[in-house]
């Protein structure tokens, strides 16, 4: 046991699995004065429209938010790189009291004029609602006058949570959704969302889609280009990763173009070749994608297996805290180290809904401690108490991991390695491996490993 | 309104500043058992925590009172005090600091009035310190707000006891952990008693943990702060911050402490200034090991000289380092022939001609508020031989094909930006080296014959 304390408001979101009646609070604020690892609504809109890479990303608001998310995620794009330039209104005082709509109009020109995008969004901070900025119309206008659309994203800061800010960030995008020609695309057509490229996972997706003899319209946001996002609405089909980034748009989507949705996952074995079946069966007219689906699974199972088998021996035993973003890649995580021969003592993530609790809940075992919202306190607690051998997270998580003397994977957006798809599998294991088992930790102070000796 | 008509408007592109509550967060974790609290939005803290995280490689705790709609409207008195408490709970802490954001500002927050009965009058003598500071991001850089925390704090604790005491008052200003360890050694070596404010080497750069630190040991002792009235002088780096009201200058003014301004001590012509007003305030003569260290650094300066000489360099970070780096460049015989900052004090421009008198005449560009597009354009004008400043000069020097020598905050992408010294002549040996080496190594990877001597 620790002696870190843990606050009475907090004790509602933190459960052990196999103790009490299960009834985790979440989708609540965070705490004031909990160091929460969450961000903000304007992150959430900011990493949704981020890897899109050939539209302007302009922020709106004084230059703090622009220069923390300079170039922040990994995504990657296989032409214009715009999406890793930042650009900010930079306000200053004098535009807090004039207004800061001519400094956003001018920005927008200029910036359109050198850099020709084919599209603009532009993400509103905490304060430009409070300085009575009327960013719509001055998009409209730019609009009108560059012939580009030129989108706001409201994405006040204080306006919510991150997935406020994932929907802001959907509802721009289905402002360019069906303004494009949807002219050949075929029957078979789907589009891919919540797969960001980062460190190139989506094009290894679309590879596996494309050889099952799947056309791909659109990326949402991976690697994405404005056009296709305009035509995304031919597609006949959404599959939506990262539960709740893009969700919001393929319902919009729904409802608006009657595309039906799915929820798959690219993460590990069993969810990779899920995700890869279901969206062979919704083609069920089309034998040959069923057929071609079970030889590419086949083969790419085969051909990591022998790997996977040497890392699972290596690993086996080793205990694991996951805490993540959205829940349902936790879910894919716990199935993927487990795989690895890794049991998961701690499971979290920012963003998890009731359902989402539901189902981790029930994939966990006895003892596993549920954490909605942690913060950086209650991560170490449970990570000594339950003598975690690795943590998976992001950046934020990684020198408390490493401060205990534990391994880390970064599972985050700024991750170099891809982790998706069954190439991805493998590096995950080499990632956890190569943490896990180095030698410095022989060095490592471990108290709770001395404790546990005695 | 006309000025405002005037006003030719720019976005700011791949910024060269961050926003002022980061650098008040550097402050307040530079203080023993003190967390700093940022009055806005979740954001704010979680940004902030990622960039230093990224830069540190440490756990970086900064609270946050998390704003919401309501707060916006109502304002963030009740969830300034709510965030009070749960850090109070959670970290016992001895000072909280609360810097605030554009967010809080912008809706007019008064937080001493806010905090007024919030003391330990009241609430006992367990209650922490509270220091607040005013960090509207719209105004100023990171810069700024370290200055001005630093202010805030020395302002809020420090007293005359009309205590006899031999204490120097040392405020280094945004130096690396590394560089604060060797200050200390400096004056430690003089054999006096002194103060540095903040201290954030060993918070910021610290060994595994044996047992889990809710804030981690180190830093300014709040006891040494409140003895700084009683001091016989202080010494204060930055001829920028000179032009300004700081913490050493309002020593000066209410408790009649002397206060010598000088620039940071990188170089021999900067370091010896340091250690002269050390003899002067202390009446002891430069111990011999500095004279030994000042030695070896000439003779590197000899060995090296024609390997450095009128090579060009493209310097850029906070003003006050630009002008040290500048200071040390010229003195070998480099020179800065782009000196840059994201800062807008407007004494930049006479900083460096104060160092270098014919700036103008050997073509060198002193660039205030400057962001990285325009620091490129003007690379591309001149072909310097190397960069030298943070990790965010890395996509133009890519661009460029010339080497980047990292030095200050932030470094993203390698280890070790806590470890760099640039002060002294210790800091100047490695500052000159690294420079020598990495000309050396283009002479000598760019040669067809690649000697193996030099």
């Amino acid at each position: 046991m620790t002696n870190i304390p843990i606050l009475k408001e907090r004790e509602k979101q933190i459960y052990h699995k196999g103790e009490g009646v299960f009834d985790l609070t979440c989708d609540t604020k965070s705490l004031a004065g909990s160091v929460s690892q969450r961000a903000c609504v304007f992150c959430g809109s900011r990493v949704v429209l981020y890897p899109i890479a050939d539209a302007l990303h302009l922020i709106h608001g004084p230059i703090g938010c622009a220069s923390y998310t300079w170039d922040i995620r990994g995504a990657l794009s296989s032409g214009p790189e715009l999406h890793r330039m930042s650009f900010s209104t930079d306000l200053r005082e004098r535009d807090i009291i004039f207004g800061g709509e001519k400094k956003l109009y001018a920005s927008l020109v200029q910036l359109i004029d050198t850099y020709r995008p084919n599209a603009a969004f532009v993400y509103c901070t905490c304060i430009i609602g409070i300085i009575g900025d009327d960013v719509d119309s001055v998009c409209k206008r730019v609009t009108e006058e560059k012939g580009i659309p030129v989108l706001p994203v409201h994405s006040e800061g204080f306006k919510g949570t991150k997935k406020d800010g994932y929907k802001a960030a959907c509802e721009s995008l289905s402002m360019l959704v069906g303004t494009g020609s949807i002219e050949n695309i075929g029957k078979y057509a789907i589009n891919i969302m919540g797969e960001f490229n980062i460190a190139g996972e989506a094009w290894t997706i679309k590879e596996y889609y494309e050889n099952m003899g799947i056309e791909v319209v659109s990326v949402f946001t991976g690697d994405g280009r404005v056009e296709n996002i305009k035509r995304s609405h031919g597609a006949s089909l959404n599959v939506v990763q990262c539960s709740g980034s893009i969700l919001r748009l393929a319902q919009i989507m729904e409802e608006k173009y009657g595309i039906p949705y799915i929820r798959v996952s690219y993460f590990g074995i069993e969810d990779m070749s899920k995700a890869l079946y279901d969206v062979a069966a919704h083609f069920k007219d089309n034998i040959g994608i069923m057929k071609k689906t079970k030889e590419i699974v086949k083969n790419e199972i085969d051909a990591i297996y022998p790997d996977l088998v040497r890392y699972k021996k290596a690993l086996s035993g080793k205990k694991a805290a996951i805490y993540v973003g959205g829940a349902f890649k936790a879910f894919s995580m716990i199935k993927a180290l487990r795989s690895l021969g890794i049991d998961v003592v701690l499971a979290g993530s920012q963003t998890g809904n009731k359902d989402d609790y539901e189902v981790l809940r029930n994939m966990c075992d006895e003892g596993t401690v549920i954490l909605d919202d942690a913060n950086p306190l209650e991560l170490s607690k449970y990570c000594i108490e339950k003598s975690a051998d690795l943590f998976v997270g992001g950046v934020k998580e990684r020198p408390i991991a490493y401060k205990l003397g534990i391994g880390f994977c970064d599972h985050n957006h700024e991750r170099k390695i891809s982790l998706a798809g069954y190439s991805g599998m493998i590096n995950l294991a080499k990632e956890v491996y190569s943490s896990v088992l180095s030698p410095v930790w022989q060095f490592a102070p471990k108290k709770h490993n001395a404790e546990m000796m005695k | 309104m006309k000025t405002q008509e005037k006003i030719k408007y720019k976005a700011t592109s791949n910024a060269c500043k961050l926003c002022s509550p980061l650098g008040a967060s550097f402050v307040f974790r530079g203080i023993e058992r003190s967390i700093p609290l940022l009055h806005g939005s979740q954001g704010c803290s979680t940004y902030i925590r990622r960039y230093l995280i990224s830069h540190f490689n440490e756990p970086v705790d900064i609270a946050c009172s998390n704003f919401t709609e309501e707060t916006a409207v109502f304002g963030g008195g009740a969830n300034l005090k709510l965030a009070v408490e749960n850090i109070i709970k959670q970290y016992n802490p001895e000072l909280i600091g609360i810097a605030t954001t554009c967010l809080s500002e912008t809706i007019g927050e008064d937080v001493p009035m806010i905090l007024r009965e919030y003391n330990k009058e009241k609430f006992g003598e367990n209650f922490p310190e509270i220091v607040s500071v005013s960090t509207p991001s719209f105004s100023g850089t990171h810069i700024d707000g370290f200055h001005g925390a630093v202010r805030a704090v020395v302002d809020s604790i420090a007293v005359k006891k009309k205590i006899s005491t031999k204490q120097i008052n040392i405020f280094p200003g945004m130096l690396s952990p590394a560089d604060l360890r060797h200050l200390k050694e400096i004056v430690s070596d003089f054999s006096t008693d002194y103060v540095i404010l903040p201290d954030y080497s060993e918070t910021f750069d610290g060994p595994l943990w044996t047992e889990y630190q809710e804030i981690p040991e180190g830093g300014t002792k709040i006891e040494k702060i409140a003895s700084m009235g009683d001091a016989v002088a202080s010494i204060e780096f930055g001829k920028i911050l000179a032009g300004e009201e700081s913490a050493g200058k309002m020593l000066e003014s209410q408790f009649n402490v002397p206060c010598h301004s000088l620039g940071i001590p990188i170089g021999i012509n900067e370091t010896d200034a340091f250690l002269k007003a050390l003899e002067t305030i202390t009446g002891k003569p430069v111990p011999e090991k500095y004279i030994q260290e000042r030695g070896r650094l000439i003779d590197a300066y000899a060995d090296g000289h024609k390997y450095v000489f009128d090579a060009r360099a493209v310097v850029y970070g906070e003003e006050d380092l630009v002008t040290g780096l500048a200071s040390f460049l010229s003195e070998v015989g480099i020179i800065p022939i782009i000196c840059a900052s994201g800062g807008e004090s407007g004494l930049l421009r006479q900083k460096i001609l104060d160092i270098i008198p014919d700036a103008e005449n050997i073509g060198i560009r002193i660039i205030e508020g400057a962001d990285f597009v325009e620091i490129g354009e003007e690379a591309k004008k001149i072909n310097p031989d190397f960069f030298i400043g943070n990790s965010k000069g890395y996509r133009i020097a890519r661009e460029m094909k010339k080497p980047l020598i990292r030095v200050g905050f932030p470094i993203h992408d390698r280890l070790g930006g806590a470890r760099i010294i640039h002060v002294g002549y210790r800091g100047a040996q490695q500052l000159f080296d690294i420079i020598s080496n990495t000309i050396i190594t283009t002479r000598q990877d760019t040669s067809p014959v690649g000697y193996t001597y030099m």
